[in-house]
């Protein structure tokens, strides 16, 4: 039996939840190759199993935006209720409208002058 | 914990606030792990405490906490993945810390095993999103095929393909010398 056809097994069968037909495991106990993968998955299982108490560094505003999502809100706590990317968003369309309204102020007063200057001459 | 799950199902706020507390960094990393940023993976998770927080009269106690916990981050980042699949490419998975709590073994083991873990951090990111969520609910979260597939919205036969094919590509990954002196004998 080719190695290659039992290397997927050796994956199935690591953890223990199936076993090698009998011709496939009869072909592990001579092959030194297969015998060397299975051994490769059983560090890789153990490994795997391992990570599972890591933990990736978070800051604590992430707890606070948490918490402030499952809170009843008040309506002046809205913005705070979108989560991390939405909130960017509105944040930065507040920005932008804020900046199109100045532009658009400041548009009008210089027509406005721009009127009083051409009837005053 | 138990007394807070009970008090946080009978409507208690506080209760279900001091759960969060205890649980939103393991939750936050497997939604790193799921989804392999922090901006998607803060967005998941706080998907997840809403619908834990909407759902925790439901939960029925017969799992742990944590492990209903992990349904639903998995459901969700299924979800969040699917949903920006299709709106753009994935982005490449950044670099990020994790907090080493394996002090245990002799000392050349323990830096033989650190090793390998961060180059199976590192191994799982470069796995595609469907076969790192599968890997990553199995292996390292313990979560049955069952659950898995229902989560993922896929058969449990699938789960479990992706599952040996994930495995595969990790081992080749991280025992690439292995793989030739293997093929030498």
């Amino acid at each position: 039996m080719l190695c290659d056809t039992i290397s997927i097994q050796l994956a199935e069968v690591v953890d223990g939840e199936s076993v090698l037909a009998p011709d496939a495991a009869r072909h592990v106990e001579r092959c030194l190759r297969c015998q060397a993968e299975l051994a490769q998955y059983r560090k890789l299982l153990r490994a795997l199993t391992t990570l599972r108490s890591d933990f990736a560094h978070v800051d604590d505003l992430l707890l606070e935006e948490i918490l402030d999502s499952i809170r009843p809100v008040a309506p002046v706590h809205r913005l705070h209720r979108l989560n991390y990317r939405n909130r960017k968003v509105a944040i930065g369309g507040i920005a932008a409208a804020a900046a199109t309204g100045a532009a658009a102020g400041a548009i009008v007063i210089a027509s406005k002058l721009a009127t009083r200057q051409r009837l005053a001459s | 914990m138990d007394e807070l799950v009970e008090e946080a199902r009978e409507g208690d706020q506080r209760a279900f606030e001091s759960l969060v507390r205890q649980t939103y960094q393991d939750t936050y990393t497997l939604a790193y792990r799921l989804v392999g940023n922090e901006e998607d993976a803060r967005d998941v998770v706080q998907e997840t405490y809403l619908r834990a927080h909407k759902g925790i009269k439901k939960f029925r106690g017969d799992a742990q906490i944590t492990t209903w916990l992990h349904r639903i981050t998995a459901n969700c980042a299924s979800t969040y993945l699917g949903r920006k699949g299709r709106q753009r490419h994935e982005s490449l998975p950044e670099d990020t810390d994790f907090a080493d709590d394996h002090p245990q073994g002799d000392p050349v083991s323990r830096a033989d095993l650190s090793a390998l873990r961060s180059q199976l951090t590192e191994a799982l990111m470069q796995l595609p999103p469907k076969l790192r969520a599968v890997v990553v609910l199995r292996d390292i979260y313990d979560l049955p095929h069952e659950s898995i597939a229902e989560q993922l919205g896929i058969t449990e036969s699938a789960a479990k393909v992706r599952l040996h094919r994930a495995r595969k590509r990790l081992r080749e990954r991280l025992y690439p010398l292995g793989e030739e002196e293997a093929r030498a004998v």
